[in-house]
């Protein structure tokens, strides 16, 4: 049997053992697999769930795991025009969710009120109630489109001390 | 002593089987539902009073956002009231009609796709909704080729359409016509042809003939419960006199009759798309309109066959740029209304099914 000398301990270590922090391990782990909500309220919901069917194939980043409930999941999609009536259990909803929860704004509704912003019934963005992580416009974004906002969600629950120095900076 | 109690139980907004953001609040004794009460209105966006404030050209687009599984069918019928308002319905272009007819029937296929993969996802066959939507996909194919939009295409004009269709996109529209009844085949062979699905639908929330025309049912609903009617047929609108099809009818109204009549349904579309793009004329897409629409004081009502039913739109004008009013008939509202009568007497896993068989969109519900 070998004997590893003490001159090679530091040559092993360096070739076996990765060395990071705690946060950094659950962070990646946290940002591969987002489970969403499987919560529609509007149009945007049918490109949501066109995005998980076979053209699309949203298993492909990891986040097909649609769960109806809130205790399980940790992305909400809020995907179309939330309205005065909606917005209190769209609230609710979010509270029920365990932390740590992120929010996506999918299409212009949700994001501004869109085309209905005159509206004496529609609530002017999800981000008057919710603290929003990333937008994708569109009415109704593409598939793809929603690909790239939970791609960039991706990137913002690894790292976010980046995050926190982007926000320094405006 | 063991004794059961009735129990509330919401049924939504939030609830992946109510395809949206549709309450119902049920009394249940064991699983057994009592009394089933509708709440809608989660979605109300005032689609008739914005109507108030736009220009007759600037609505077309919400129609899309209405039932937002069959925008063209939607913007058909919008755009032939206004110009029935505007009295120019006989100088739409032979072209454009030819268009608009095969647009409504490749948006109707796209419809009864979804329908059949979210019926599939109900009665808990996740297989079918991948099929369903996979066929959804290339009708959307061709509806973005044209109008460059998937789900709000924007497409038609009052007095014609936006764009023309090139022989590339006749071509395509050949390759779904000889693909889609082998895809209508597999759906049979997948789902409705399934001995578990089929105890699950089959007598599940029967509407007999009679309770179908107390509550005004149209469209397919209708059909399954045996009410042979179909606008298409009975007052043709745009060019659908020059085609020859079946109106699909079938007697037990009952929930997996329901499914049959749009995989019917969707034969009958295929026919006529192959019948329409045999002789779509050459010639001019638009009529000549004014790019002001003022249409006369006056008030019109047109519907045509939606995917669901009946849509029908009432436009009264005072004679300046702007609808005094804008009324829309929905048959998803209608379709829903009888869902507690419905649902009395049913399991509670059934009701999910009945709901789901009778293809409600809650945008056009809640308007």
């Amino acid at each position: 049997m070998d004997v590893i000398k003490p001159n090679q301990v530091d040559e092993l270590v360096h070739n076996n053992v990765i060395m990071s922090t705690v946060d950094a391990a659950f962070n990646w782990c946290r940002s591969r697999s987002l489970w969403p909500l499987t919560f529609g309220l509007a149009c945007c919901a049918i490109e949501m769930m066109s995005s998980a069917g076979g053209r699309f194939d949203l298993a492909r980043f990891g986040s097909e795991v649609f769960r109806p409930s809130p205790r399980q999941c940790d992305l909400m999609i809020v995907a179309g025009t939330v309205t005065k009536k909606m917005q209190p259990i769209v609230a609710r909803l979010y509270e029920q969710m365990a932390e740590p929860k992120y929010v996506l704004a999918m299409g212009s509704c949700a994001i501004s009120g869109g085309p209905f912003c005159d509206s004496y019934h529609v609530v002017k963005g999800a981000d008057t109630f919710l603290p929003v992580d990333v937008y994708v416009p569109g009415c109704p974004p593409r598939p793809e489109a929603l690909f790239y906002g939970l791609l960039q969600l991706r990137q913002k629950v690894a790292n976010p001390n980046k995050i926190a120095r982007l926000k320094q900076h405006g | 002593m063991l004794k059961t109690q009735e129990l509330t139980l919401n049924l939504g907004p939030h609830h992946p089987s109510t395809h949206g953001v549709f309450r119902c609040v049920l009394n249940l004794d064991g699983e057994y539902i009592t009394k089933a009460v509708n709440h809608t209105g989660y979605l109300h966006r005032g689609l008739e009073k914005l109507a108030e404030s736009r220009t007759y050209t600037q609505f077309i687009p919400y129609n899309g956002r209405l039932d937002y599984c069959s925008g063209m069918l939607n913007e058909l019928t919008y755009v032939t009231a206004v110009e029935k308002l505007m009295g120019i319905t006989e100088e739409i272009p032979e072209r454009a009609e030819y268009i608009r007819v095969i647009m409504s029937e490749v948006q109707r296929l796209a419809n009864h796709a979804i329908y059949f993969a979210s019926m599939a996802l109900d009665t808990a066959g996740a297989t079918a909704w991948f099929y369903g939507f996979r066929d959804r996909e290339k009708c959307l194919d061709l509806i973005e080729m044209a109008s460059g939009q998937r789900m709000m295409p924007n497409y038609m004009r009052i007095g014609g359409v936006s764009d023309d269709l090139d022989e590339n996109w006749f071509k395509l529209l050949k390759e779904l016509v000889d693909y889609m009844p082998s895809a209508v085949d597999e759906y049979e062979g997948i789902l409705t042809g399934n001995e578990i699905f089929q105890a699950r639908t089959v007598g599940v929330g029967p509407v007999s003939k009679e309770m179908a025309l107390d509550y005004g049912i149209t469209g397919p609903n209708a059909r399954a419960s045996g009410i042979d009617t179909d606008l298409r047929r009975d007052e043709p609108y745009s060019v659908y006199d020059r085609f020859k099809f079946n109106v699909p009818v079938r007697k037990n109204g009952d929930s997996f009759d329901r499914v049959m009549i749009r995989i019917d349904e969707m034969r009958e579309s295929i026919k006529i798309i192959e019948q329409a793009m045999k002789d779509v004329p050459e010639g001019p897409i638009m009529a000549k309109v004014p790019k002001v629409l003022k249409p006369p004081v006056g008030e019109v009502y047109h519907r045509i066959e939606n995917a669901k039913g009946h849509l029908g739109f009432h436009l009264v004008s005072d004679g300046s740029t702007k609808p005094y009013r804008n009324h829309i008939y929905s048959p998803c509202f209608v379709n829903l209304g009888i869902f507690p009568e419905m649902a009395e007497g049913l399991h509670l896993m059934d009701a999910v099914v009945a709901l789901a068989s009778v293809d409600i969109v809650l945008g056009e519900v809640d308007r």
